[in-house]
């Protein structure tokens, strides 16, 4: 029965190692005088790892840059992201470490929707702000029952209904297929495109499951179908494949990608090395004339002031790092200097209900090209885009900036506010 | 000492002992205590599946998942209490191992643990197919509650140490008991040599499926537990890597021994960890040290099967003995360790040979380069071969 005791042992042991950490006498957890920490989940390896293990990185290049500019009141701002390969009970796992072990103020940007959504309850039950998800799904906006949680890049609902509008008016009458990742990514996505889109054109919807790459009977059903136009929820590994797909069933139809799953740096990227041809311009012919949308300023618009700004952090923090600038890194540095101005606005002494209360609050618009819709009511973030052509490898807005609300009925309407320039010190102001 | 006694004895201190540690070691070494415990369950279930019964299986993680997956449908759909939950998944599992038990039992050797394997690989994919029920590759959430009669000061983190840790416990003492029954004394018959067993009168195949109910029980509860750790059930959680590990465990830990499942489980569940976290600290890129750990896995199980082919276990008893703590050890261990050390032992034979070839196997197998073109010759100086013992030849070829 030296079972029973070798238990006890190990817990034993489990408990003489363990007296470290939980004594820092801060009233709030993860903030000193000096540091603020925060962690994250990211996919730094596995099927969603191509273009998003660029994102942590990149916010973190931001933080660098503020904590060289005097942190946040003073404080530096301590990064922390772990990786879940993209599967939901390793998120499970890292979060746990996050907040018990490394004693995290908050999570931030955790990214991926079946991942996130697995963490969400613990973080709400625990009280641990859980800022800025990566993951356009509609299940962070849920003040009353997920009061901590908010998200921060375009909802797939919105983002639907911004295609599916565009779709309506550009490809009047034509055949209309689906793609989309078979959770609440694609469905919310596919919510908001079949707001839009008259259900008589819709004629095949497909999905895949991220855990299997073997998607040739959902194009042959899009094929068989005669779908003109295919518009995808996918991230960039499946657009990839998708893309792949089509041309060795000799299928041709105008593709419309989802902003997630459509970064032309990534994608080209990945279109050479599934193919395995790595001659100059194949990824890049692959993605010509794809149709996306952008709800950050287009990385080729060099006049841009928050483009010019970031290109300078890059040039400092990432360029050495051999990551490309891309829109992950892009969407990295924007998600960073939006917790850098909620952090501001939490005050200088910052409990984590004064971050949720900032947010709750509103924020200015800044990175992003339409505003937040950020209040005690609405978790939702940025609620707006403009539609895009990739062209030669780079995303070419045409078009406006067009924003709606993510109810079945509200309409799709453009926005013509200007975007207001970057700080000229790169730091949001207090 | 009646051997029941003995076992709650020592299961009553080790509860002291647990309660006393959960309650001074902080939410984070709870976590780890809680995976530590579903894990020893699972890997308990395991060890006497392989190291009694003689049965190998690399698909215990799919009886696990069906354990976690019937847990978290029945919370969802039922809201029953914890305490009703448990006994459902084990029923669950149990039923699902004695229908993959009676396939099981016509099988032998490589044959049982390909069938396993398969197992472990197509379970989770059910998921995916019936995924409005299932939840595809998103999964189900398992989220329990403290209950209130417990106290507001206890942490749902500290409260699933304790579930975790009192279900491993009373799950240690059972096992414990059972295999020092009759039915375990039959199994280690069986597993010896299936044909003196059934002359013997005992019924190989229903003590074969009996194991296989038994492991599939122990792992439907580690499932749940697992499940209540992660707070959720997906495919994920349920991957042929998890099947993988826990063969790891039980053999790192020595196949077999009770005490071993623990010393398994603790390596797998802190080794990982520590390692990643180690690797990543010293600037390795995060696809590099996501290798890490099973790296290490790899390195840990050559080592230990080279240097103490009866595992962590059997290394501490030789240990003992050498220190001369051999009385003390015994006495400690009780004849588990001891089993472990001979089934282990024993392992090859008892896995491959049959009475008759007992002795001649080693001969047999060098003599094969020589054999090979004489087939005919090499099969017949052996006319004493019963049917029984051909259909086993032809099982572990």
């Amino acid at each position: 029965m030296a079972a029973v005791a070798g238990l006890a042992a190990v817990s034993m042991t489990a408990a003489a190692c363990s007296s470290s950490s939980s004594s820092t006498a801060t009233s709030t957890p993860g903030i000193t005088a000096t540091t603020i920490t925060i962690g994250s989940h990211q996919p730094l390896t596995g099927i969603a790892a191509p273009g998003y293990d660029e994102i942590a990185p990149a916010a973190n290049a931001y933080f660098q840059f503020v904590n060289a500019h005097g942190g946040i009141y003073g404080r530096k701002i301590k990064y922390i992201y772990l990786n879940d390969q993209y599967n939901p009970s390793i998120t499970t796992t890292v979060v746990h470490q996050l907040v018990l072990r490394n004693n995290v103020y908050a999570i931030f940007n955790g990214l991926g929707t079946p991942t996130h959504l697995a963490v969400a309850p613990f973080l709400n039950s625990e009280h641990i702000p859980d800022v800025f998800v990566a993951s356009g799904c509609e299940c962070w906006n849920a003040p009353s029952t997920l009061p901590d949680t908010t998200g921060w890049q375009l909802d797939y609902v919105r983002e639907g209904k911004i295609l599916g509008s565009y779709i309506e008016q550009h490809f009047k009458g034509e055949k209309i297929g689906f793609f989309y990742q078979d959770d609440e990514f694609g469905q919310d996505g596919v919510k908001g495109l079949s707001d839009e889109i008259p259900k008589s054109q819709i004629v095949s919807e497909q999905n895949y499951n991220p855990t299997n790459i073997k998607i040739a009977p959902q194009v042959a059903a899009l094929k068989a179908a005669k779908a003109q136009v295919v518009v995808s929820f996918t991230v960039p590994a499946f657009t990839a494949l998708l893309k792949l797909t089509m041309l060795g069933l000799k299928y041709s139809p105008q593709l419309v990608v989802s902003d997630v799953g459509s970064d032309p740096i990534t994608l080209a990227g990945l279109l050479a090395s599934f193919a395995k041809n790595t001659s100059a311009g194949f990824g890049n012919a692959l993605t010509q004339g794809i149709i996306t949308d952008g709800y950050l300023p287009s990385l080729g618009s060099t006049s841009n002031s928050w483009i010019t700004l970031f290109k300078g952090i890059y040039d400092q923090y990432l360029a050495p790092k051999k990551l490309p600038f891309d829109g992950n890194v892009l969407y990295g540095l924007s998600v960073g200097y939006t917790f850098v101005q909620a952090m501001f606005k939490a005050g200088k002494n910052p409990t984590r209900q004064s971050l949720i209360n900032a947010i709750n609050g509103g924020l200015p618009q800044g990175v992003s090209v339409a505003p937040y819709a950020y209040s005690a009511s609405d978790h939702n973030g940025i609620t707006g885009a403009y539609i895009g052509v990739i062209q030669n490898g780079v995303l070419v807005p045409s078009g406006g900036v067009l924003v709606t609300d993510d109810s079945a009925t509200g309409p799709v309407t453009a926005y013509t506010v200007a975007q207001p320039p970057a700080p000229t010190s790169g730091i949001p102001s207090p | 000492m009646p051997t029941l006694a003995r076992h709650l004895g020592i299961a009553i201190v080790a509860a002291v002992v647990l309660l006393l540690a959960t309650n001074s070691i902080g939410d984070y070494r709870n976590y780890q205590l809680t995976e530590l415990a579903a894990f020893v369950v699972a890997v308990a279930g395991l060890t006497v599946l392989i190291g009694l019964s003689g049965q190998i299986s690399i698909g215990n993680g799919a009886f696990m998942a069906v354990g976690g997956y019937i847990a978290a449908l029945i919370l969802a759909d039922l809201n029953w209490p914890l305490i009703a939950i448990l006994p459902a998944a084990v029923v669950g599992a149990a039923l699902a191992g004695a229908i993959f038990g009676v396939a099981a039992a016509r099988l032998r050797g490589p044959y049982l643990a390909g069938t396993t394997l398969m197992l472990a690989v197509a379970l989770p994919s059910v998921a995916t197919r019936f995924q409005s029920v299932l939840g595809g590759d998103q999964g189900l959430g398992f989220f329990v509650t403290v209950p209130g009669s417990v106290g507001s000061n206890v942490t749902l983190i500290h409260w699933q140490a304790w579930v975790s840790c009192a279900a491993a416990l009373v799950t240690l003492v059972l096992l414990a008991n059972l295999v020092r029954s009759r039915v375990g004394r039959s199994w280690r018959a069986v597993r010896d040599d299936e044909v003196a067993a059934a002359l013997a009168g005992l019924n190989v195949a229903r003590l074969q499926i009996l194991a296989f109910v038994v492991s599939a029980a122990c792992a439907g509860l580690g499932g749940m537990l697992l499940a209540m750790w992660n707070e959720s059930v997906s495919p994920g959680l349920f991957s042929l890597t998890l099947s993988i590990q826990l063969l790891t465990a039980a053999v790192l830990g020595g196949l077999g021994s009770l005490a071993g499942a623990i010393w398994g489980s603790a390596v797998l569940v802190l080794v990982p960890t520590y390692l990643e976290n180690l690797a990543t600290s010293h600037g390795m890129t995060a696809t590099t040290s996501s290798s890490v750990p099973i790296l290490a896995y790899g390195v840990v199980l050559i080592a230990v099967m080279l240097a103490f082919p009866s595992g962590i276990q059997g290394a501490l008893v030789l240990l003992a003995r050498v220190t001369g703590l051999q009385q003390l050890a015994c006495r400690a261990a009780g004849p588990l360790a001891w089993q472990s050390r001979r089934s282990v032992q024993s392992r090859p034979a008892a896995e491959s040979s049959r009475p008759e070839s007992e002795s001649s196997r080693p001969e047999s197998e060098s003599s094969r380069p020589e054999s090979e073109s004489s087939r005919p010759e090499s099969e017949s100086p052996r006319p004493q071969s019963q049917p029984a013992a051909e259909s086993h030849e032809k099982g572990t070829l």
